[in-house]
């Protein structure tokens, strides 16, 4: 077989493997253990974030969802007396390995939180600039950029005709999506966000639900939510993260959404996603 | 709801609802509570009144326009002269020589406080700043004359004088130190976490977070603090009764002595001036500009806390 003809093949493989669910991983987790302190709130957990997916971690409050995102971009380390163990991959290697700047991680892996935290400070289009600002990333037409990624977020038609307004004017719902757009603005490869509707009206909810549909054809997205409907709705496979009394959280469950809200093999998932769960 | 039904079908008639009984130790707490906040208020009052009466009779004596802008202070002349210039002038420098010596020290302490020590040093260094700012000022004052203008300020200037404007704003400056740490890393403690998470999540190191979100969002009640610390300065007495003299001296050079309104105040009430003359009258007038310039800085400073506050709520 000719070089050409093994290429042309090893393409045709490539594409019939993003075609199915193994397609290329951009983030992985081996092994995750965590500790606050003495205490152990994590546990072996192991999951794959595949390239352009969306990923829904669901469990009941405390099992260590929020603790557990925050590892994916380095943010855990700076809790004082926080420590872990095992690896997160981002294209292959190890985020935490030495030589590894944690400023770099946090460019390609985004994160949107759980209570909206615009700079009160700046203004709208200042909150959207201010990632190339602080990481003092050089880009040019910066008008177009806070177009296109107010755009993104689906807030550009409530504020392009008041973008020097103070951040702090804008409702909770359009907050949370000012930030979506800082987010953004840094064109990270990944997007982690922890329970970024949960302090929404419903409309603003939909609104971000959309968004995150739209970012998932370019960007590898994270989300923890407590609303079943919602990971349903926007998720391509779900974890269920579960922490029993006394206990780390672990991963009881994961796989494609479906699967695990139609068709759950564990008793306690399938108790959960039913809501049936002290 | 079921409470209501049982309470209503037991008790019938609804007259039947006793009266409490009147709380005697109640009442007898809340009269001295009362009497309490009352007995600071007329004191307030009081003290502003016995001010103002005297100020009142200084300047039926002197004009205003020749206290406020007379370059001469020497009340104890025959025929004395009551500018107050000299007085606020030298006010003027030794807060001034305080303020550039504690803005930069006591930001600096509050943002490593706040930003980067660890939770162990921050509970042990807060405490420590705050003993700072009980020292007795006497302390500092002697401190300022006996070891910074003598063994070390001399040094440099050989011909400063033994009282001087600049030892004093310096120790002066080192003494509001703790007062502007303090406030302001509770300023800086008091920016939501969520708000350094953002920013850190942006990519941006401690060093970008402390200076362009920390810093920022917690601004106005770091301002407050300042003025705090400033109008601290303004009024503070013995480090300059000590250290910078008690000559009157309308100079903007710090290695000469000068006179403040307060070490004016404290050395002319300390004196034997008969009561009612005009020179006695003269401590009411400068201690009534004293007042409203430190009582305006105050409002300002309360006024931005209670901006900061409101950003957050
Ligand atoms: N900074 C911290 N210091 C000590 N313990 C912490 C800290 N943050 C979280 N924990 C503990 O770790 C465990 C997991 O918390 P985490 O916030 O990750 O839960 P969660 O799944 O996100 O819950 P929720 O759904 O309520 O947000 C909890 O038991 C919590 O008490
Ligand atoms: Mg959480």
């Amino acid at each position: 077989m000719s070089t050409a003809e093994f290429n042309t093949l090893t393409s045709l493989e490539g594409e019939l493997m993003s075609q199915r669910e193994t397609a290329e991983i951009e983030m992985a987790a081996r092994d995750i253990s965590v500790w606050f302190g003495k205490r152990k709130v994590l546990e072996g957990v192991n999951i794959d974030f595949p390239k352009r997916s969306v990923t829904a971690l669901i469990g009941p409050s405390g099992c260590g969802k929020s603790t557990f995102i925050r590892t994916l971009n380095r943010l855990h380390e700076l809790i004082p007396g926080a420590a872990l163990a095992g690896q997160v991959l981002y294209e292959g290697s190890d985020i935490y390995s030495r030589d590894v700047d944690p400023v770099q991680i946090r460019l390609k892996v985004g994160m949107v939180f759980q209570k909206p935290n615009p700079f009160p400070s700046m203004t709208i289009r200042g909150n959207v600039l201010s990632g190339l600002k602080l990481s003092g990333m050089k880009r040019d037409n910066h008008d177009d950029i806070v177009e296109k990624t107010l755009r993104s977020a689906g807030l550009w038609n409530e504020v392009k005709d008041r973008l020097n307004a103070a951040a702090g004017d804008l409702s909770g719902g359009q907050q949370q999506r000012l930030v979506i757009a800082r987010a953004l603005a840094v064109q990270p490869h990944v997007l982690l966000m922890d329970e970024p509707c949960s302090a929404l009206d419903p409309a603003s909810t939909l609104k971000i639900e959309e968004t995150i549909r739209e970012l998932s054809k370019e960007m590898t997205i994270i989300i923890v939510t407590h609303n079943m409907q919602q990971a349903v709705r926007v998720s391509d496979s779900t974890a269920f993260f579960l922490a029993a009394e006394n206990e780390p959280g672990h991963v009881v469950e994961q796989g494609a959404t479906t699967e695990i809200f139609g068709n759950p093999q564990d008793q306690r998932t399938l108790d959960y996603v039913n809501g049936r769960f002290g | 709801m079921s409470s209501t039904l049982v309470g209503s079908s037991v008790a019938g008639d609804p007259g039947s609802l006793q009266r409490t009984k009147p709380r005697y130790g109640e009442k007898v707490i809340k009269g001295i509570l009362v009497m309490a906040a009352g007995v600071s208020v007329l004191t307030t009052f009081g003290i502003v009144l016995s001010i103002l009466i005297p100020s009142i009779e200084f300047f039926s004596e002197v004009p205003i326009q020749d206290f406020l802008f007379g370059t001469e202070w020497t009340p104890l002349f025959a025929d004395g002269e009551f500018g107050v210039v000299p007085l606020v002038t030298g006010t003027l420098v030794i807060t001034g020589i305080a303020i550039v010596i504690a803005i930069p020290f006591g930001l600096g302490a509050a943002v490593y406080l706040s930003e980067f020590a660890s939770p162990r040093v921050r509970k042990t260094v807060k405490p420590t700043l705050e003993v700072l700012a009980g020292i007795p000022t006497v302390v500092f004052g002697f401190f300022a004359l006996e070891f910074l203008t003598q063994v070390v300020l001399v040094k440099i200037w050989p011909d400063i004088d033994i009282f001087n404007a600049l030892s004093a704003g310096l120790i002066m400056g080192v003494m509001i130190i703790p007062t502007i740490a303090s406030l302001s890393e509770d300023a800086m403690s008091a920016v939501p976490s969520g708000m350094r998470d953002g920013s850190y999540a942006l990519g941006s190191s401690k060093r970008q977070t402390a200076m362009f979100v920390v810093i920022p969002a917690a601004l106005s009640g770091i301002v407050a603090a300042f003025v705090l610390g400033i109008s601290r300065a303004i009024g503070e007495t013995m480090i300059v009764t000590i250290a910078a003299g008690l000559q009157p001296n309308l100079s903007f050079n710090p290695l000469e002595g000068m006179q403040t309104m307060t070490s004016y105040i404290a050395a002319a009430g300390s004196g034997d001036l008969s009561t009612g003359s005009i020179e006695y009258k003269s401590i009411f007038a400068v201690g009534l500009l004293l007042f409203i310039i430190t009582f305006f800085m105050n409002t300002i400073s309360i006024g931005l806390v209670r901006k900061f506050r409101q950003v957050y709520q």
